[in-house]
């Protein structure tokens, strides 16, 4: 089974250096923050987005700097993607100096620039439309792009918004990362019918896109954004995926049989094949670009809050 | 003396001209757009005048608070109106785990102009969905603030101080005030005169004209005036005991301290609210006036509350489980008997 899942698997185009060193990136903080709980070095919760990497450096090249992102409490990757600073995001994760948000926000909560995550599921999405539609007034060919879950469908905030975006026309791009599990629940045991039924109820176009691909991904996506930009119409962009990590830290209770296959399908074997020399020596200098961010930052003081 | 203007009409022009002067401002609700202006016209004429910045939106509180949020999030302001106060309930997520948290929640103060007013409370027989006060369930929540509107003050400086504040405003506007006139030049009746006391937005202070200290001192928010104002009136002309009225135009935060000049000598304060007991805004106001006054208070500050209860239909049974200027006089009776 594992084996003809391996034969299945479409090739990947050609990958340039900046995109791998971002894949990589995300990659060794995703495993360094595991290790750090571990470790007990790390306060709260996080959610790695291990497997999921590739949406947002994907994206990223779609996206201008007007645009507005808004991502949620799996959104490391998300931020990463669009800014290269993970001593900023690891400070706001550990509550040291330099933290983006004075660590106040912590792993799901980040505002910076034109990058905002918030940590109830479904409620960025009005929120989002409300900017995208400031952004078409004021500054046209922008653009709101809202990362969700498929978990977050169960939510009406998502139904409310599509509706309004829909129908007020606002250039709202929503990318559903649909990792096929909510927490613990299999997506199975909690949508009824489709996430692509759900956005034509609304009228707003659908999109879906199962590869790993980079350069396939952005071919796809390219016209559609450029649509959303144009038209200023909503697009949902459906992109399954698989997550190979825990919902936030030793919490997977999927079989280990599955979360392996997830592995074998995902974007880092893929690459890792495809171009092993290059991904091998890219792969040792962002982990040794983490671990260096890691004891940087580690070793700041912790931060400290003035109060508004 | 030209008759005052209705508080419907206050409103209304407040609203048109917070949207004249800032074009910034951005309006949303239900049914808000003309001809029919609103579900009680406080937004008539808005779209007519100003266009696409107004908007009648579809049944979504969350969704429409949500929108309010964004627009204010990313540079414009925004007033929503919630049809009926008690549809506010739909839209807590937005206030409470995205408007108000993100003021303070990103390390730095992020700026969210957005007034969401709440048309409220009962006695127009609108049944028990229609008619709450459910101003409580917003008190307490850092980074949002609650006012109420009074017969009292000017939303033409109501609403934009509130904008002007950078941060998500729930305004309740008590349904009963829509219809009555406001106060103007100091003067309310044949017994009473007012005027606005501490910073903006200020609190309102109905007194007797001859300058003496009070006996007693009635706390109530704008909805309520009325009712506490014809208790004031009973209690003199009745009891012999002499009332002061204050009617604060901020709900929460919460700042007691201008009025706590204002209290010495008083034998009994009062807070008289319309919501049902339990986590009210009156108990907050006892709690700082209990903290503040321990010493001086001869008594302790009562609330009067309306009955446990919902919100009947019929007026008869409305009437009785609303707080009324019958249960105010009688709290105060009680309490210096």
């Amino acid at each position: 089974m594992i084996d003809t899942a391996r034969a299945h698997r479409p090739p990947v185009a050609k990958i340039g250096d900046e995109d791998l060193e971002r894949l990589l990136l995300i990659r060794h903080f995703e495993l360094t923050l595991l290790k750090l709980f571990e470790q007990g070095a790390l306060n709260g919760t996080t959610h790695t987005c291990l497997g999921q990497e590739h949406i947002p450096v994907a994206l990223s090249a779609l996206l201008r700097e007007e645009d507005f992102v808004f991502s949620n409490h799996r959104g490391h990757g998300h931020f990463l993607a669009r800014y290269a600073d993970p001593h900023g995001l690891l400070a706001e994760i550990m509550g040291r100096e330099g933290a983006l948000c004075g660590g106040v926000g912590g792993s799901q909560h980040i505002y910076h620039e034109r990058f905002l995550s918030t940590g109830v599921q479904g409620e960025s999405l009005p929120v989002a439309v409300g900017v995208a539609l400031r952004l078409k007034r004021t500054t046209p060919g922008a653009l709101a792009c809202a990362y969700i879950g498929d978990g977050t469908f169960g939510e009406g905030a998502v139904y409310e918004a599509l509706n309004m975006a829909q129908l007020w026309r606002a250039p709202l791009l929503v990318v559903v990362e649909n990792n096929g599990i909510a927490q613990s629940t299999p997506t199975s045991a909690q949508m009824s019918g489709t996430i692509a039924a759900r956005a034509e109820a609304f009228g707003v176009r659908h999109h879906r896109i199962a590869t790993v691909d980079l350069a396939h991904i952005r071919d796809e996506m390219g016209p559609l954004v450029a649509a959303v930009r144009q038209t200023s119409a909503p697009l949902v962009a459906e992109f399954v995926t698989r997550r190979i990590g825990p919902h936030s830290k030793g919490d997977d209770a999927r079989p280990e049989q599955e979360r392996l296959q997830a592995e074998l399908n995902g974007w880092h074997r893929a690459y890792g094949e495809a171009f092993p020399e290059r991904f091998a020596r890219i792969d040792a200098r962002q982990r040794e670009l983490v671990a260096r961010v890691a004891a940087e930052v580690a070793a700041r003081p912790a931060v400290t809050r003035g109060r508004a | 003396m030209s008759r005052a203007e209705r508080i419907s009409d206050n409103l209304n022009r407040a609203l048109h001209q917070v949207m004249e002067d800032d074009p910034s401002v951005h309006v949303l609700g239900e049914d808000i757009v003309d001809p029919y202006g609103g579900a009680f016209k406080i937004t008539k004429g808005l779209s007519t005048r100003y266009g696409s910045r107004v908007r009648s939106t579809p049944l979504s509180e969350g969704g429409i608070v949500g929108v309010g949020a964004g627009l204010a999030l990313a540079g414009d302001k925004a007033i929503v109106e919630i049809m009926f106060g008690d549809f506010a309930g739909l839209a807590f997520d937005q206030l409470l785990n995205f408007a108000s948290k993100s003021t303070m929640m990103y390390g730095r103060r992020v700026e969210i102009p957005l007034v969401v007013r709440c048309p409220t409370g009962g006695g127009r027989g609108y049944g028990p969905t229609h008619s709450q006060s459910l101003q409580k369930h917003f008190i307490g929540i850092p980074g949002l603030s609650v006012f109420e509107m009074s017969p009292f003050h000017d939303a033409r400086e109501l609403l934009p101080h509130l904008l002007s504040l950078g941060e998500p405003c729930l305004l309740f506007e008590d349904k009963v005030l829509y219809t009555r006139r406001t106060y103007r030049g100091g003067e309310v009746d044949d017994l009473f005169v007012f005027d606005l006391v501490g910073p903006p937005p200020y609190t309102a202070r109905v007194r007797l004209d001859d300058g003496s200290p009070p006996d007693c001192t009635l706390i109530a928010p704008g909805g309520v005036a009325h009712r506490a104002l014809s208790a004031m009136r009973a209690l003199l002309l009745e009891d012999e005991i002499t009332c002061q009225l204050l009617v604060p135009a901020r709900l929460y935060p919460f700042d007691p301290g201008p009025l706590l000049p204002l209290l010495g000598g008083t034998r009994h304060v009062c807070v008289a609210e319309e919501s049902t007991a339990g986590g009210t805004w009156g108990g907050e106001v006892a709690h700082h006036l209990h903290r503040h006054l321990w010493d001086s208070l001869p008594r302790p500050v009562s609330v009067v509350c309306s009955a446990p209860d919902v919100v009947p239909t019929a007026l008869h049974l409305e009437r009785d489980v609303l707080v009324q200027d019958t249960a105010i006089r009688q709290a105060v009776l009680e309490a210096l008997a």
